[in-house]
């Protein structure tokens, strides 16, 4: 089982190589990945620098260019395929099936990943990716149960990988257009997620208000966590009742069910996180690291202190396995 | 000088809410004698909701089709179990009537069993080889994806008509925002996904839910997430044909106001001039939105 590694810029890959991963994702500097964020992902000479040490060490770097390319906006697409794969990039990470196509025009072997953004939640789905264009292994989204997860990863043609900590997106990813509603650029067409360009903090003495593009997302008391206004996750007022209408402001952490993981076959284990810290990353790849080596060896999860420890860095201080357990859904 | 009608169809989505087996045949009864011209029938959110059978489905059909009508039967948009991918087979699988696929696993069962499709607007074609290779798998209809405008559009139309693909564009209704695999309407009543005691059969059209403030943001309809505001494009008609848009597609709120909203539709197409959409009293109960036509925040409404 492979520890796939984020990495927004090459301090954070190193860190990532460093602590034991397996294979690092990155992005390039534009709208091609789900990703977007100033000051964030990797120039050419960047990735060539990049995929100069992370091979030294036998660690892969994966190229995500997952997000969906308007027709008027496609030579971007096509310009970072050819960009990525002539730097010698060993994966691409994909969810477009014109991009899929594209790739499949330049080179019949080239390794495809389908990325969480195309949203494959069932066999038939995979089998479509895999018969038209080959993929070598998806990428699942966090919506399905862990039984249907290990069923997937026995019946599937292709390698299966799982998020197995950071941010929680409850929906089935690329096909959220929530964000555009609200403000204009969504995951699929600009690689942001209520993007921070939107975003109002007001401090009103007793309460912090957090907007997006004019919409009140959440209202903080003094002493109360304000977390990032993600727009899925605030309060809002559903039949007069003021609560968390689609999901609280918790994050992923499957290190609990590793094992059973592992033993259903899934072949990666992804850490989402590439607009975090270096120091953040160094972090929570050790902890994976040594979680997955103890799975692989033992069959047993590691400590419930070191998985404390864990929680403490994730985005709201509270973690879920999310869908991975029925009761969530 | 009068305008000359305009020369697009009229196409009613599948009702995205849980309705009782009655409701159902009341407003398919109804359809029948309205103005539309195709009808897509099915469940397309939760495949709990069980007051059809495939029969009752298949027996609706043949009234519509009787009426002339153009039947499409509708698949789920977010599959998992096994069951459910069984139900899609036999859905995808049979020959009377054409599918609309809303996720990739209806592509390749009805790929696989040579059947033309219609890709719902959940399948994500954003661009002309996307458009290309899902018309070589049999495509034959493209569902523009709600996030996409005219100026989106204007650059893949000419390929679409140059494959006799149609073009349909969402002109009024909800517009399918999220799938998750949680049920937000069980969530809010407390309960869980596995025990929700089919909570979705009391709203017949989802529930509201708001800002702190007050102002609308979405709709929660099990597991789906739709746009609180209802998308109106129906005053922007002639603008859609300009574009190429060939169907219109109305997506049903309550029952009443969607055979309303498609008498009025059918009117305007005979003769665009004629100000004869009455919104006063469907402004009262929707809020409406037209943005992602005019390529921006898709809750934003331009007069």
């Amino acid at each position: 089982m492979e520890l796939i590694c984020p990495a927004g810029n090459y301090q954070s890959l190193v860190k990532a190589v460093d602590n034991g991963a397996d294979a690092v994702y990155i992005g390039l500097k534009n709208e091609t990945n789900a990703r977007h964020f100033a000051g964030l992902n990797f120039s050419e000479k960047q990735i060539s620098k990049a995929i100069d040490y992370a091979h030294q060490q036998n660690c892969k770097v994966y190229c995500a260019i997952n997000t969906y390319p308007r027709e008027s906006y496609w030579s971007r697409w096509t310009d970072s395929v050819d960009q990525a794969m002539a730097l010698g990039i060993d994966t691409l990470i994909v969810a477009d099936i014109g991009v899929m196509d594209y790739i499949r025009s330049r080179s019949s072997e080239f390794s495809i990943h389908l990325s969480v953004q195309a949203s494959a939640t069932n066999l038939q789905s995979l089998n479509f990716y895999h018969r038209n264009f080959g993929i070598k292994r998806a990428v699942l989204p966090r919506v399905l149960s862990l039984k249907q997860v290990a069923k997937l990863a026995k019946t599937a043609p292709v390698e299966i990988e799982v998020f197995g900590f950071g941010s929680l997106c409850i929906m089935a990813e690329g096909r959220c257009y929530l964000s555009s509603y609200m403000t204009g650029e969504s995951p699929n067409t600009k690689g942001v997620c209520s993007p921070a360009a939107f975003v109002d903090w007001q401090d009103k003495s007793e309460i912090l208000e957090s907007r997006l593009n004019g919409l009140l997302i959440d209202r903080f008391a003094e002493g109360e966590h304000a977390g990032y206004p993600t727009l899925c996750k605030g309060r809002f007022e559903v039949n007069g009742k003021i609560e968390h209408a689609l999901e609280e402001p918790t994050s992923l952490n499957t290190m609990d069910i590793l094992p059973d993981l592992h033993q259903a076959g899934v072949a990666a284990i992804k850490i989402e996180g590439r607009q975090r810290s270096p120091a953040y990353v160094a972090k929570v790849t050790k902890a994976w690291r040594s979680a997955i080596d103890q799975a692989i060896k033992t069959g047993t999860p590691a400590a419930p202190q070191a998985i404390a420890e864990l929680a403490n860095l994730a985005e709201g201080k509270q973690t879920t396995i999310g869908a991975y357990e029925r009761s969530w859904q | 000088m009068m305008t000359d009608k305009l020369n697009m169809k009229i196409s009613v989505a599948s009702v995205p809410y849980f309705w009782g087996k009655e409701s159902y045949f009341e407003f398919y009864k109804k359809i029948a004698q309205s103005p539309a011209d195709i009808v897509y029938l099915g469940e397309t959110v939760c495949s709990k909701r069980r007051s059809m059978s495939f029969r009752d489905w298949l027996e609706i059909a043949r009234q519509l089709t009787g009426a002339g009508k153009q039947v499409v039967l509708s698949t789920l948009t977010l599959l998992e179990a096994e069951s459910e991918l069984g139900y899609l087979s036999k859905i995808a699988c049979q020959k009377d009537y054409l599918v609309e696929a809303n996720d990739m696993a209806a592509v390749e069962v009805a790929n696989q069993n040579n059947n033309p499709f219609v890709a719902g607007c959940a399948i994500n074609i954003y661009n002309n080889q996307s458009l290309q290779r899902l018309i070589t798998l049999g495509l034959t209809r493209w569902q523009v994806p709600v996030e996409l405008g005219r100026d989106d559009l204007v650059p893949m139309v000419d390929y679409a008509k140059k494959h006799q693909v149609e073009v349909e564009y969402q002109v009024f209704g909800r517009m399918p925002l999220a799938y998750s695999a949680r049920c937000f309407t069980a969530r809010h009543h407390r309960l869980a996904k596995d025990n929700c005691q089919f909570k979705c059969l009391q709203d017949e059209q989802g529930i509201l839910i708001k800002t702190q403030e007050g102002q609308s943001f979405a709709q929660i309809n099990g597991i789906q997430t739709q746009s609180a505001k209802v998308s109106n494009l129906i005053d922007r008609c002639q603008s859609l044909a300009d574009s190429g848009v060939d169907i219109v597609r109305v997506v049903p709120v309550s029952a009443a106001d969607t055979l309303e909203v498609i008498q009025q539709l059918g009117a305007i197409l005979q003769a665009p001039d004629d100000p004869c959409f009455e919104p006063e009293r469907l402004e009262n109960q929707y809020e409406f939105c037209n943005g992602y036509w005019l390529q921006i925040e898709g809750m934003q409404f331009v007069s």
